[in-house]
């Protein structure tokens, strides 16, 4: 356990990329890989998709794909990051509210910009409901923090009750939305809760993953604060390390990141669980090397996810939430029930 | 030098540190005596930086400690807290490792790699360099500790000296342990050092200390040379214990027995 393995990036690199052309060839249609590649070649030389598997490939499949890919990505390293803020391995956007606020601000935008006219949404959509969704998941994420840390060390169990409390508004403020909707898409209420990559389109594709290279270029350069507050907060800050300053920066930026994915997809829970939880078994929690392990391996697993909900039922499509909940909630009963065992011990992977 | 003038410290309306003065100079060992609650620890977060004073002036060398980047004084300054706990899993060496992070900006340099490993050395854990810390035992986890914040300040700075604090750092050390450490860290005053730590153990602090102070409900009862103001009247006052000071038929040092 916790060895140095110089082919443990190669290796996940490989993966993806397998599970990527697994993901865009596999589906209610497949897809020859000559038929991609024709497909690219067409599009470059400015032509419109010969075949209908070229159309198939160009606007549903690959879009599809990339948003699924960079979503595992985001919610992944989200967990790295809140686990490493709260310090706690039980943490994840989808249970301290980042996610129910983020798609209840989404929701607000959606419904309201739709019942106002036909046009606005189409004008508004593509940046009013990040930020509107950032603004949801800032102030739940915060409302959590700061009321579980009002007993001077955040303790799981008042973290996770006020969480539920937090999450229980976000999902009604979105029932609601979706309740009072008329536009049907913005109705499923499935949509929200249990996330879908159905209709995912380029714009979605190109903000998400911008937003993401982003975040977590600047989240990198932080991963060695992040280490030295694994060592608790005081101990952080005799090595120079300015924990409030931080944590607010740490806090702003997962929450941007969750808010621009959730956005689009959703609320998809356990991601930043599993992920984070299967790499610090593997590699430790040096978050220099397991910020950008999870964003590799969150991107697999969530492309792999979809593709089961493809193809399960095929031709109908199970959403996404469902599988990655049917996974994830035992591995957090098992972590939560592991935690509550060896809290005493000194240490949760001891 | 580390100068403190007066400082206060008060909880609600309780004073937990009432008008301490002191000066802690290079090359001294000082150590922090007194029973459970008398601000022991509160007095090293304040001057280690990590609590503001009320009252009072804070100074290392010349600058006042507000002055100072928190960055730049963690360069010199190390502190070993009671007992730091790990949540997650790291390897022994990154541990140590993380006592360079104010050195470097993302990745550690050779430099860097080098103390590392010198420390590991001293403080003879090379077989634990690969063990995931939250499998250590106390001991160990607390050998592990001591090496992090020596490889803070391993290297002098060019100008002013390095300060090394240490809380209550013989809590779960084996005796044959206790000894070595506090070797260890006495030799680092030989490299004009400011070393100060907080202790339980009386003899010990005879055996090793330059200097003693004596914390009773948060005041400085007492400060000196331990062969000067060690008595059986001041450790009556100080921890309410009846006590005889002998002959160390060893070394000849004063020791402490209990009178009963």
């Amino acid at each position: 356990m916790l060895r140095r393995n110089k082919f443990f990036f190669p290796v996940l690199i490989v993966l993806l990329i397998v599970m990527l052309l697994c993901a865009v060839a596999f589906g209610a249609v497949s897809i020859k890989v000559s038929a991609m590649f024709s497909a690219i070649a067409h599009y470059f030389q400015g032509k419109s998709p010969a075949t209908i598997y070229e159309g198939v490939f160009l606007q549903i499949r690959l879009p599809r794909v990339l948003l699924c890919a960079i979503t595992g990505a985001i919610l992944s390293s989200s967990g790295v990051l809140m686990q490493g803020l709260f310090r706690n391995p039980i943490v994840e956007p989808g249970l301290v509210g980042t996610s129910a606020g983020a798609a209840f601000g989404a929701s607000i935008v959606f419904v309201l910009a739709g019942s106002m006219s036909i046009g606005m949404k189409e004008i508004a959509g593509p940046l009013l409901v990040p930020l509107f969704a950032f603004a949801g998941g800032l102030l739940a994420t915060f409302l959590v923090y700061s009321l579980a840390k009002s007993v001077q060390k955040i303790s799981i169990t008042s973290l996770l009750l006020i969480g539920i409390a937090v999450n229980a508004i976000g999902l009604s403020g979105t029932g609601f939305m979706s309740y009072i909707a008329r536009d049907p898409q913005a109705r499923s209420i499935t949509f929200w809760n249990l996330g879908t990559f159905t209709g995912a389109t380029w714009t979605q594709v190109f903000i998400t993953g911008a937003v993401a290279a982003i975040i977590f270029s600047i989240a990198l350069r932080y991963s060695k604060q992040l280490n030295a507050l694994l060592l608790g907060e005081e101990e952080a800050s005799y090595l120079g390390v300015d924990t409030e300053k931080l944590k607010r920066r740490i806090m702003i930026l997962n929450t941007a990141m969750v808010a621009v994915a959730t956005a689009f997809v959703g609320v998809i829970s356990f991601m930043g669980l599993i992920v984070p939880h299967i790499l610090r078994l593997m590699i430790g929690s040096d978050n220099k090397k397991l910020l950008p392990a999870s964003m590799l391996l969150g991107a697999i697993l969530l492309t792999l996810a979809d593709m089961a909900a493809r193809l399960l039922l095929a031709p109908a499509e199970i959403p996404i939430g469902i599988i990655t909940s049917i996974v994830g909630a035992p591995v957090f009963i098992i972590l939560l029930k592991k935690f509550s065992i060896l809290q005493e011990k000194g240490g949760f992977y001891a | 030098m580390l100068s403190i003038k007066n400082i206060s410290y008060s909880v609600g309306k309780k004073e937990i540190v009432k008008n301490i003065s002191v000066d802690f100079l290079p090359g001294e060992f000082t150590m922090i005596l007194g029973p459970n609650g008398s601000g022991k620890s509160t007095f090293l977060k304040l001057f280690s930086g990590e609590l503001k004073a009320k009252e009072g002036a804070i100074c290392y060398s010349d600058k006042k400690i507000a002055e100072l980047k928190k960055e730049e004084l963690a360069k010199v300054r190390a502190v070993m807290s009671q007992q730091p706990e790990l949540g997650f899993p790291l390897r022994v060496e990154e541990v140590v490792m993380m006592g360079r992070y104010p050195h470097f900006t993302f990745n550690p340099g050779k430099k860097d790699e080098n103390i590392c490993n010198e420390v590991i050395m001293q403080m003879k854990i090379e077989e634990l360099k690969h063990r995931n810390y939250l499998t250590l035992s106390g001991g160990e986890k607390q050998r592990v500790q001591f090496a992090r914040v020596l490889a803070q300040i391993w290297d002098m700075p060019l100008r002013g000296h390095r300060y090394l604090f240490l809380d209550e750092p013989l809590t779960n050390l084996d005796i044959n342990y206790q000894q070595e450490f506090l070797t260890i860290a006495r030799s680092l005053t030989k490299t004009d050092t400011v070393l100060v730590a907080v202790m339980h153990d009386v003899n010990l602090a005879v055996q090793y200390a330059d200097k003693l102070i004596f914390l009773k409900d948060g005041e400085m009862v007492s400060y000196g040379n331990p062969l000067d103001i060690l008595s059986e009247d001041l450790i009556k006052k100080v921890f309410d214990v009846d006590t005889r000071i002998i002959q160390n038929p060893v070394n000849g040092l004063p020791l402490m027995v209990y009178d009963n």
